[in-house]
């Protein structure tokens, strides 16, 4: 039977598994929501059309399933770019389709046409522009394997008007032929058995864990393997979760604002075992000297990461879950007693210099607000953020034991993500607690999106750090500019009024005794609720390696400021 | 040194913009960059004639290649026994008098002169790129007018193939599915 090209589209995102899709309607993608009509799909209209890829993205994240994300043509396409390329940064499977005009008008400058496969050539793992109807069933097929296989990414559908109105023969493809994608899978044994040599002889390993942990699913098989070679773990800020904070060989986060301990342990040790993560210069400071001793093991999915920042000794090009399940039964168990003792001593250093181990002076700071919220949500809350100082506190302070809750623009750095992600988060998983903790700057850019959440019922919670600064911004106006603070002061706006504005219950909070008790308040509400805790102004991230130093040369938090 | 890659890739539209977007992106400079049709109607080849520092850059090449999904194949036939042309139409400056002076210097060359008009000649040269720098040199003083070349071509001899560096790439380890009888042994 016939079907139009929008029917078709539609057909081929229920086989799909898609249940709830995020977008925005308009001139050149009507086809398509004429008919979604008769489809059982849950459409999320947005605020804007970054809201919707950052909703599809946290959806993606929160599930491990493709979101879906949808606009029209021209200004609604462009509209998307900032969370295609936030996708595309932090590996994010997100099938986006957008609408464009009709496919005798291209090139021609038509109303709100915008060359939009052109524009997000780099930023997408794939894109397509569907001129035909008979086109489309075999694309959206070949997207949704794209966007999930391999190391996921966002694909686009750039569908033409006509392709969507035009009727064709509706045949679902069987299978998927892609003669140049192949995503590898298992290492070969001779390259298993040099990584084995190495890690047999290693002194003072450390496993550098990434968001790839998290992708393939690796968790179980990676804390089996770090318990049998007793080889301490440190995360990537996307890899948090992926091993437990709690667990004894964890070192948390590495990197600029990593640990100190971690960072050390990184620079002293003999082996690096690097689990799906890609030595981003966030985490590597300048490669000059970073690791200078140590020999390096590099399991990943994508060739193109193998040698590019740090030239490595074994890669193991394939699934992380599959390489290290294929590792553990050829090593034995080992022991590593005096390395483990010196990061213990180094890890000492730090508790001292913790900002948790100061008494309340009567201001708030971020690092106990977070802490505040561990406790309260017994470190089982899905917490989304936007970037800059808040971010890293979280990061800190919020002690991830499982996967798929710690959701946080890594790669791409995207202001005003925290909220539309949290929203995409709770179409995934209604029944979990999610905080989105954001910054004053960062949640103006997407505050719109507290509407959505009203519309929608999400049930998230908000809690806003506002210390009136773009406070990352002056952070390194303070350290590195003689503390000349250039347009970083902000007015932000009453945002309980806001949030009451949008019909979201709202409270602020100015002393550290109304806390505890202002999270317990948000916490029983049903719906969405909006928190803003005015937080000391001034206060920075500690440990911080400064751009272009190396990993150990950290500015550390003074130790006489510890009361 | 200059690396040369022959490259398989889907014959769909846009695919030359993928390379040529990815070596912008990535800060890669071409030398030069042929396609064309193959045996397969299907699929196209591009020679890429690309200046990379080392062997690492190389690397980096092919990697990113197999990124674009539209890439089947990768290698690079810098060191491998190969066929390289560059074809080149050059417009030189000739009356009547000098023309037996150009013709001499095609025949040397084995090139061959393709049009003649009142006061130039057009020299059609095939042949490896020093080759083709060659001729040009000799041709220069006697006054080139235009200059066209396709940019190299490559295909090695024989047997030979060239080499693929980027492990877990296509066609290089281990894929999945299909290979499932292939894992048996692990």
């Amino acid at each position: 039977m016939k079907k139009t090209g929008a029917e078709i589209l539609w057909e081929c995102l229920m086989r799909e598994g898609v249940e709830v899709v995020f977008g925005y309607p308009g001139g050149a993608n009507m086809p398509i929501y004429d008919a979604m009509l008769n489809y059982p799909v849950h459409h999320v209209l947005v605020r804007h059309e970054q809201g919707a890829a950052h909703m599809a993205d946290g959806y993606a994240r929160a599930s491990g399933k493709v979101g879906v994300a949808m606009a029209t043509s021209g200004p609604g396409a462009t509209n998307l770019v900032t969370g295609i390329a936030t996708a595309m940064m932090d590996s994010s499977p997100v099938v986006f389709i957008t609408g464009q005009v009709a496919a005798h008008l291209i090139g021609g400058d038509a109303f709100q046409e915008t060359d939009v496969t052109g524009i997000t050539l780099p930023i997408t793992k794939h894109n397509y522009l569907v001129t035909r109807a008979d086109e489309i069933a075999e694309v959206v097929r070949e997207a949704f394997y794209i966007a999930r296989s391999g190391r996921p990414g966002p694909v686009l559908i750039d569908i033409c008007k006509n392709a969507q109105i035009e009727k064709t023969e509706f045949v679902y493809p069987e299978e998927v032929r892609l003669p140049g994608y192949k995503p590898p899978l298992r290492a070969p044994k001779a390259d298993l058995e040099k990584a084995v040599h190495l890690i047999e002889r290693a002194k003072r390993p450390v496993i550098l864990l990434g968001h790839g942990a998290i992708i393939s699913g690796a968790e179980e098989v990676i804390q089996h393997f770090a318990v049998k070679t007793q080889t301490p773990v440190a995360m990537t800020l996307l890899g948090l979760g992926a091993f437990p904070a709690s667990h004894p060989l964890s070192l948390g986060m590495m990197g600029m604002h990593g640990e100190a301990h971690c960072n050390l342990a990184i620079q002293n040790a003999d082996l690096l075992l690097a689990f799906g993560m890609r030595f981003d210069d966030r985490v590597t400071g300048t490669l000059k000297t970073y690791a200078p001793n140590a020999r390096k093991i590099h399991v990943e999915i994508d060739p193109s990461e193998v040698h590019k920042n740090v030239r490595v000794d074994v890669p193991l090009v394939g699934d992380l879950k599959t390489i290290v399940s294929d590792l553990i039964p050829m090593v034995d168990e080992y022991e590593h007693e005096e390395w483990l003792q010196q990061i213990a001593e180094w890890k000492s250093d730090g508790d001292a210099r913790s900002i948790m181990t100061w008494s309340h002076d009567g201001k708030l700071y971020v690092a106990h607000l977070i802490h505040d919220l561990w406790e309260a949500t017994a470190g089982g809350a899905i917490v989304t953020t936007d970037v800059g100082q808040h971010q890293m506190w979280a990061a800190q302070y919020y002690f991830m034991d499982k996967p798929k809750r710690w959701i946080t623009s890594g790669g791409s750095g995207t202001m005003g993500f925290g909220l539309p992600s949290a929203i995409g988060a709770w179409f995934a998983r209604k029944d979990e607690e999610i905080w989105a903790v954001v910054g004053d700057g960062g949640f103006q850019m997407t505050a719109a999106e507290l509407t959505t959440a009203v519309q929608e019922g999400a049930n998230v919670k908000v809690a806003v750090m506002n210390n009136n600064f773009l406070g990352m911004v002056r952070q390194w106006q303070e350290f590195f500019f003689e503390k000349r603070y250039s347009a970083v002061n902000m007015l932000t706006p009453d945002f309980v009024k806001l949030a009451e504005a949008h019909g979201v219950p709202a409270r602020r909070v100015t002393k550290p005794e109304e806390v505890k008790e202002a999270i317990a308040w948000a916490r029983q509400i049903q719906g969405p609720a909006l928190l803003e805790f005015m937080v000391e102004r001034e206060d920075a991230v500690y440990p911080m390696v400064p751009a272009g130093a190396s990993l150990h040369e950290m500015l550390r938090r003074p130790v006489k400021e510890a009361r | 040194m200059q690396y040369t890659f022959v490259t398989l890739v889907e014959n769909k539209p846009g695919v030359l913009n993928r390379v040529a977007s990815l070596f912008r992106r990535r800060n890669f400079n071409i030398e030069s960059l042929a396609v064309g049709r193959t045996e397969r109607p299907d699929i196209s080849r591009m020679t890429i004639v690309m200046e990379c520092e080392d062997e690492t850059v190389a690397h980096k090449i092919e990697a990113n290649l197999y990124k674009l999904v539209n890439v089947i194949d990768v290698q690079d036939v810098t060191h491998q026994p190969a066929v390289t042309r560059d074809l080149a139409l050059i417009k030189v400056k000739a009356g009547p008098e000098q023309r037996a002076q150009v013709n001499n210097l095609a025949q040397i060359f084995r090139a061959r002169i393709v049009d003649v008009a009142a006061d130039s000649v057009i020299v059609e040269a095939t042949g490896t790129e020093e080759k083709i720098e060659g001729m040009i040199e000799l041709l220069r003083p006697m006054g080139i007018l235009e200059m066209v070349r396709t940019g190299q071509i490559a295909m090695t001899r024989g047997a030979y193939e060239g080499t693929r560096r980027a492990p877990g790439a296509n066609g290089n380890g281990w894929h999945g599915d299909e290979d499932e009888n292939a894992l048996a042994e692990y």
